[in-house]
């Protein structure tokens, strides 16, 4: 699984994701169909479940809606537990949270099998848009040059004694990010000299010409075929 | 056609005015033959850069013109020009963008227009020319200052330069780094010209010093010669490190 071309895997993650918000959200069992088959990637994979489990917590500020809905909703009552809720805001919310699940831990599952550099090789040997993988390239390399930067930057600050715990210091502490920004200007410039300098034109060369072979992607495509299954059975279901 | 190759570079009456009106270069003359080691010296500001930026066509000339191995820089030819003139920047982390080392090295030839087997070969050499041959998977990130600036300078290796040009290449390295750095650079046969206010790196890796002050070349000679000239050290702000002597 590690060692599938990551086009392979992005773009099966991504018809996998379409499967499951195509179902028909009453389709409950297909659901617990599709969460077992990514515990299966998971075990082919050997990813562990507290990995995933910890990363999975990024959705929670997303849900948060979901919740509210059964109470938001007008039309059927149910009671649950002393509780009246809505019939149609329950499904509404059942079918936000399951689907966004099963979507984050798909992509945890990406994440977790590619590395970020091998997922821009992807998107760009599925055809990406030139400008956004190179964004991405520049992005994931200056990341740390600019946060060195920030940390050099403020510790000369609260060297000379700045210490931003009143909100009148916070000043300081902003026309800081704007030195920060014009550095960071400054320094894409000076990257983009020496870009020049070796012959960029405007496109990032194909570093690597291996064709992805058909068995790879025959392997990353029995997943989708697997969730697609899923997905008529969904519909036939209801 | 006679058998001598055309001169590495040359440079005749090079004058540049940068847009906002500022005049950097007042006709520069300049010529290095094949396998020769040049420092270009002088000041702050005084259109070192400027000429640096010249020889591998970003900036084009206001007056005057530049040749590299018999070819004209002009904006036709401009793709050519830059594989043949490498140009290692001062700060590492300017040229060094990619995620990993053999993607940054891979990066100029790739652009040249090499491919599969005859890449990795071109990065293997570089790597190996600069004594990084294990560092390949790295991020520069997770390099030291000297390692980051001889993948610098593998990255332009690859490419195959006439020419390689370095800005600075002591800068901000600690002395250990800088004499590494230096038994790479002495182990490279092409032509060679190299900024650097260091004046004991320019004498231990060149033969010949230029040095360049307020737009104009003041002064063309052997290196060692040109910096026992004490006067002219001092007339140009140039100045020796505290008791070193270069006789």
């Amino acid at each position: 699984m590690h060692r599938l071309p990551p086009e392979v895997k992005v773009v099966a993650a991504f018809l996998g994701v379409v499967c499951v918000v195509a179902v028909p959200r009453e389709a409950f069992a297909v659901f617990g169909g599709y969460f077992l088959l990514l515990v299966a990637v998971w075990a082919l994979a050997r990813i562990p479940l507290g990995w995933i489990a910890r990363r999975s917590l990024i959705e929670l500020p997303f849900v948060v809606l979901a919740v509210l809905l059964p109470f938001a909703e007008g039309g059927a009552r149910v009671e649950w537990l002393g509780l009246s809720l809505s019939a149609e805001g329950l499904l509404a919310g059942w079918n936000i949270l399951i689907k966004g699940t099963l979507g984050v831990l798909t992509s945890l599952t990406l994440a977790a099998t590619t590395p970020l550099r091998d997922m821009l090789l992807g998107m760009q040997r599925l055809h990406a848009p030139a400008i956004l993988t190179t964004i991405a390239t520049l992005m994931l390399r200056y990341i740390d040059v600019i946060a060195g930067e920030a940390r050099r930057m403020r510790l000369a600050r609260i060297s000379r004694g700045h210490d931003p715990r009143f909100l009148w210091q916070a000043g300081a502490t902003a026309r800081g990010v704007g030195a920060l920004f014009l550095r960071s200007y400054e320094r894409g410039e000076r990257v983009h000299l020496a870009m020049l300098s070796r012959g960029w034109t405007g496109a990032m060369p194909q570093l690597s010409d291996a064709r992805t072979a058909p068995r790879d992607w025959i392997y990353g495509l029995t997943f989708v075929a697997a969730a697609l299954l899923l997905t008529v059975t969904g519909f036939v279901m209801t | 056609m006679t058998g001598a190759p055309p001169a590495s570079v040359v440079v005749r009456e090079l004058a540049f005015a940068y847009p906002d009106g500022h005049q950097a270069l007042f006709g520069v003359n300049l010529r290095i033959e094949p396998g020769e080691r040049v420092a270009l010296l002088g000041p702050n500001g005084s259109g070192k850069t400027t000429l640096v930026l010249h020889l591998n066509g970003i900036l084009t000339a206001g007056h005057g013109g530049v040749e590299i191995a018999g070819m004209a820089v002009d904006r036709s030819n401009v793709k050519e020009i830059r594989r043949r003139v490498g140009v290692v920047f001062q700060d590492p982390d300017d040229q060094l963008f990619m995620p990993t080392v053999r993607d940054d090295i891979a990066f100029g030839p790739a652009n040249f227009g090499v491919r599969g087997a005859e890449l990795a070969g071109r990065v293997d050499d570089a790597l190996a020319a600069v004594d990084m041959a294990e560092f390949g998977d790295r991020s520069p990130l997770h390099l030291s200052g000297g390692q980051r600036r001889r993948v610098a300078v593998a990255t332009v290796l690859a490419c195959q330069p006439e020419v390689l040009v370095l800005d600075e290449p002591s800068s901000n390295l600690d002395p250990v780094a800088r004499r590494e750095l230096a038994d790479v650079l002495l182990r490279l046969k092409g032509t060679m010209l190299m900024v650097t206010h260091d004046l004991p790196y320019a004498l231990q890796l060149c033969q010949r010093g230029v040095v360049l002050d307020d737009g104009v070349v003041v002064a063309d000679q052997p290196i060692r010669e040109l910096l026992a000239d004490a006067d002219l050290l001092q007339r140009h702000r140039l100045e020796l490190p505290f008791g070193f002597s270069p006789i």
